[in-house]
């Protein structure tokens, strides 16, 4: 019930048109990566995924904001099912809390969840897409038998930009693309880069 | 809610339907006889512009059956849609962010409640004058002085056309017209359908047999040829239903020409602003047509005019 308002709010607000370069209601599990430049990207995705694996889908989200009051709380809880992680500041993560951030997903995964992952670790303010932090390699290694999937988002960040709480209608697009085809074994820096090259691929697409 | 028995816009309806019935006909004859070749595309868009006409027309004739409640929301709607597609390609910045907002969530849903409470006074100066100057200073309050003008300009046209011109087809309820009382929806149904089958029959005589474009830097599709047929023949179905109207026989003659002018030119400004964003359709909500803009760029301009035409010629 109260998701399918979620679902039905989405469309009003960011009337997205959805692309699929992958088989959308495969039942295989999943990380979906994508930009991030508004707190409307994994509500717009999350909508975006067929009625049937949508309560599988779980988006990753900084516990810092999503635990701050009550409604936040419960939207990210009992809606969406998120997966809270402790983010870190500024700079670089001390190495247990990374790791430790990393097991959380990889247990929120278990085996049927799929996960919607942020892998710039915040918000473009431009809608660019900045660099990659390490944690979607980690955890592809962590759990290299789930489909890694970039979707694009485009436009949120003129819904509802940074800094502003309440949105402005307009028209978006989501695109989904092919799965991942490097694996882990390339290497940290190979691999962040092409899933950051896969992302900005469906841009043109 | 009361269901009005009206024998006229009964009529109305089940010729509009009899109408999609045999174009849905003429749609699968088409298939049969260009499935391949280069004209298949072109058949797949007619046939998908005709299932989403009877999607249009059912919700439309719905909401006209509720004697005006369900033709001012669905009309709130299509305002709506049609602004969310506007700003979409407007160039704003984000200073602007909370006029708009207010444009959406405040001045949207006010302007259909004055037509719902029947104040026509301050429907008919609310966006050009009070939001006018809302926007204005809004945006000049956000201290962003980048293309100033140019933004507030572009977002005070964005509700004239897709909230304020678009309002005066529901609008048409809060005429009081003598002799006409309590079927003031007919009315509505006679401005929706004149424009509308125009757009279609400009559609049918320019791909039939139009050869030399009106403006071809603005719409390359739009044909004279299309352009007096569409409305030469939808001008004579306006006069031909005039039964359903207030007027006489002539004056429906001349109210459908103003009409089907009005819908071309704004057809042709609509495409001319799409042209100077560099863009084809305004979205892809309706299948085959664009978006809610592309469908409704005839009305917004036609509403208007044949609104104070009506008014002061027939209004109480």
């Amino acid at each position: 019930m109260i998701d399918t308002a979620f679902v039905g709010l989405s469309r009003m607000l960011s009337g997205a048109s959805v692309t699929w370069h992958c088989d959308p209601r495969a039942r295989a599990q999943r990380i979906y990566f994508a930009n991030h430049s508004s707190h409307l990207d994994f509500v717009v995705i999350w909508s975006a995924l067929p009625a049937r694996v949508r309560p599988l889908a779980r988006p990753v989200a900084g516990r810092d904001y999503w635990e701050r009051g009550a409604v936040r709380r419960y939207v990210a809880r009992d809606v969406f099912h998120a997966v809270l992680i402790d983010r870190c500041g500024p700079g670089s993560c001390p190495r247990r809390d990374a790791r430790a951030a990393i097991e959380h997903m990889a247990d929120a995964l278990g085996d049927r969840h799929s996960l919607i992952v942020f892998p710039e670790g915040t918000r473009s303010p431009d809608g660019g897409l900045g660099a990659f932090k390490s944690g979607l390699y980690h955890l592809s290694r962590r759990r290299p038998d789930v489909e890694m999937i970039p979707v694009h988002v485009e436009n949120l960040n003129r819904i509802l930009p940074k800094g502003e709480a309440l949105p402005v209608p307009m028209l978006s697009r989501v695109v989904f693309g092919p799965p991942l085809a490097t694996a882990v074994d390339a290497g940290k820096q190979t691999f962040l880069q092409q899933a950051r090259a896969a992302l900005l691929a469906l841009r043109a697409a | 809610m009361r269901i009005p028995t009206d024998t006229g816009l009964a009529a109305l309806v089940g010729g509009v339907l009899t109408l999609l019935v045999v174009a849905s006909i003429a749609g699968r004859i088409l298939r049969v006889r260009f499935a391949t070749g280069a004209a298949s595309a072109t058949v797949d868009n007619i046939n998908a512009r005709i299932r989403a006409w009877w999607v249009m027309a059912l919700l439309f004739a719905a909401a006209t059956a509720t004697g005006g409640w369900g033709s001012i929301v669905l009309f709130n709607i299509t305002s709506f849609l049609a602004l969310r597609e506007f700003v979409t390609l407007a160039p704003t910045r984000p200073a602007d962010h909370r006029a708009l907002f207010s444009c959406f969530f405040i001045v949207t849903p006010l302007q259909y409640a004055l037509i719902a409470l029947g104040q026509y006074g301050l429907f008919s100066i609310l966006v050009p004058t009070y939001v006018a100057i809302f926007i204005a200073i809004r945006t000049a309050l956000s201290g962003d002085t980048e293309r100033f003008l140019e933004r507030t300009a572009t977002n005070q046209w964005g509700l004239m056309i897709c909230v304020y011109f678009v309002g005066y087809v529901p609008a048409l309820m809060m005429l009081r017209i003598p002799g006409y009382e309590g079927q003031n929806a007919k009315l509505i149904f006679f401005l929706v359908l004149v424009v509308q089958l125009s757009d279609v029959l400009q559609y049918v005589w320019g791909k039939s047999i139009g050869r030399r474009p009106v403006a071809p830097a603005v719409s390359p599709n739009k044909t004279w040829e299309g352009f007096v047929g569409g409305v030469v023949s939808a001008t004579l179905i306006g006069t031909a239903i005039w039964w359903a109207t207030p007027f006489s026989p002539t004056v429906a003659a001349i109210m459908s020409l103003v009409i089907t002018l009005m819908g071309f030119a704004g057809g042709l400004i609509m495409s001319a602003i799409k042209r100077g964003r560099g863009v084809k359709d305004y979205g892809t909500l309706i299948a085959g047509h664009g978006g809610v803009l592309d469908r409704i760029d005839s009305l917004c301009f036609a509403a208007p005019v044949f609104f104070h035409l009506t008014r002061y010629f027939y209004a109480a």
